[in-house]
């Protein structure tokens, strides 16, 4: 049976499209990933399994339970870590954990010696009765999982789990959310824009780019898809190189992108010394050449034509374009 | 219930943990106490109060404490909002309703016991109170003005994006409410217009009242007084837990 099953999911705001016919299937015990560049519709699409937002179309359901006609059970079933926080900063850690045990309806007994063992297991029972004001980020983040694995959820929902974080705590968390996984089973649904953390936390994962998923598959295969290795080319004669690269018969796969080019073959290092020697015959000037495993990177980049990072990049001056128009 | 007074809770929490904003809210009422109170207490002379202007105003600030406290205790749902807390509450398995009484059950405790805080500093500026019953019936009508107008901040915050509204529902909203409801001056005397204004104002009969409770005497019939307030009471409720049952975040 199926921990999450997502059917032709749509969400629009007005005329803009933000989940766009999304399906998808979660098996019970996965660890699986939403992987996509800032305003993909990652956070929107983990509102509508919450309950927190109604979808436009489309059926999906968690934990057996409809997320239209039966909120309640659904909302029992689920833990869920928010993208922005979501502590009462005036609060205690412990008694924004007796809080949530209480809306819970978890019986007094119980509920002590469970915060007490999750506060452990995030390494924050020695801190327990400070005021979440002065904890620190990554404090936050631990306090944020713990809580929402208090009521034992069967399926945890994880938006962007380590955004912000420094690499320590980041990895810290991974090892947290590993160990979720597997020593209780419950099944993770996690939302991310880094690349490394989809590929060492997910089992599968599903690449989404403007409300649409592209590519579903775990990394490995994801990875498989585009070709053994690949040789990233950056040259400013790239359609000539196109043309004359093209035609080789180790050659897998050749994009043509903004400032570069990329190759997917087998064996990279054997045949690049080809490659660069049919450049320089037809004269064309190479600025950098790098081969390298694939990452989902370039899975994303083979998909799109784009890269995550691009994709931040204009998201952040768009930002910044809005805040200029305000200011005047 | 057990929602309900676990939302209670942390608001209680909240409020008695933050001394700063306690103390400071009790500044304007006090100020006005002293200043209106003893400024113009030889110069007004009602007829028939034997406590003097200071004594007849001490309900009327009373209740703007409980008013003022209400209200930004039903508003703080917005903050809610914008800090993210929100969430963790909407997306338990508990419906709004309780959500939206707890809040408001809350926000009314806060609001008392600001105005108890205002009726102790009041005995030491010479308010003598004239028996226990009437202690209860003061403090029965401090929870009414209490929950009304703690509904009726949720159901202004419910429909708020943000705090940029604040100010505009304080100006021309609450002081308008307060300044109309008789808290500073007897209505018996005022011209037609605006006394029929103040008899629309639901916080006159809440300061009507207090005061029969604390002063013995009041310009309305304190049970009429009561009918109307727990009225409007239940009307505010009932539109605060309608809007805040739609809220979006
Ligand atoms: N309440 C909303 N109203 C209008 N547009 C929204 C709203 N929420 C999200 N969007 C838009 O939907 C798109 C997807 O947003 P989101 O799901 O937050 O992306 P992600 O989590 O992948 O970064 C974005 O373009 C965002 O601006
Ligand atoms: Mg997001």
């Amino acid at each position: 049976m199926y921990a999450i099953t997502v059917k032709d999911l749509v969400k629009k705001f007005g005329d803009f499209t933000a989940v766009d016919n999304l399906s998808f299937n979660i098996k019970r015990g996965e660890v699986f990933g939403l992987l996509g560049p800032n305003g993909a519709g990652k956070t929107t699409t983990i509102s509508m399994l919450s309950t927190m937002l109604k979808p436009t179309s489309g059926k999906a359901s968690v934990n057996g339970f409809d997320i239209r006609t039966n909120q309640d059970e659904v909302r029992k079933s689920i833990g869920i870590v928010f993208q922005d926080q979501s502590l009462d900063e005036e609060l205690t850690a412990y008694e924004n954990m007796d809080f949530h045990g209480r809306l819970y309806r978890i019986p007094k007994s119980i509920r002590q010696k469970k915060i007490m063992e999750l506060m452990k297991l995030v390494e924050l029972d020695d801190k327990k009765d400070n005021l979440v004001k002065i904890y620190s980020g990554g404090m936050r983040r631990r306090l944020e999982i713990a809580r929402g694995l208090l009521h034992e959820p069967e399926v945890l929902f994880l938006d962007e789990p380590t955004l912000g974080l420094d690499p320590q705590t980041r990895n810290h968390l991974w090892d947290y959310i590993e160990a979720l996984n597997k020593e209780k089973g419950i099944t993770i649904i996690l939302t991310t824009h880094y690349m490394d953390e989809a590929d060492k936390l997910c089992h599968r994962i599903g690449i989404v780019d403007r409300g649409k998923i592209i590519a579903m598959d775990t990394a490995e295969n994801l990875k498989n898809d585009i070709g053994g290795d690949v040789i990233t080319i950056v040259s400013s004669e790239r359609e000539e190189l196109y043309s004359a690269i093209r035609s080789l018969s180790e050659i897998k796969s050749v994009e043509i992108h903004d400032s570069s080019i990329t190759i997917g073959l087998q064996n990279a290092e054997k045949h690049v010394a080809q490659i660069v020697n049919t450049a320089s015959e037809k004269a064309i000037t190479i600025e950098s050449l790098f081969i390298h495993k694939p990452t989902l990177e370039d899975v994303f980049l083979h998909f799109t034509g784009r890269t995550i990072r691009e994709e931040e990049a204009s998201a952040k001056d768009k930002m910044r374009m809005m805040r200029k128009v305000r200011r005047r | 219930m057990d929602i309900v007074y676990t939302i209670w809770l942390r608001n209680v929490k909240r409020y008695l943990r933050s001394k700063s904003r306690l103390v400071g809210s009790l500044g304007m009422p006090l100020f006005l106490l002293l200043v209106l109170g003893f400024g113009l207490n030889s110069v007004v002379v009602l007829p028939g109060m034997d406590q003097g202007y200071i004594g007849f105003i001490m309900p009327g600030i009373i209740s703007m404490s409980v008013l003022f406290t209400s209200v930004f205790a039903g508003i703080q749902i917005i903050w809610d909002k914008q800090f993210g807390f929100l969430k963790e509450t909407l997306v338990a398995p508990v419906s709004r309703l309780e959500i939206m009484l707890g809040q408001t059950v809350g926000g009314a405790t806060t609001a008392v016991i600001q105005g108890l805080i205002i009726l102790v500093l009041s005995l030491f500026l010479g308010l003598e109170l004239s028996n226990a019953s009437g202690f209860i019936i003061a403090v029965l009508f401090m929870l009414l003005i209490g929950l009304s107008f703690t509904a009726f901040g949720i159901a202004i915050a419910s429909r708020m994006e943000d705090m940029h509204g604040f100010q505009l529902i304080m100006n021309f909203v609450i002081f308008p409410i307060f300044g109309l409801s008789g808290a500073l001056f007897p209505i018996d005397g005022l011209p037609e217009w605006i006394r029929s204004l103040t008899l629309l104002d639901p916080l006159t009969y809440g300061v009507e009242g207090i005061r029969y409770g604390l002063l013995g005497s009041s310009q309305i019939d304190p049970s009429i007084s009561f009918m109307i307030l727990s009225g409007f009471t239940m009307i505010m409720v009932v539109v605060g837990s309608y809007l805040f049952r739609n809220i979006s975040i």
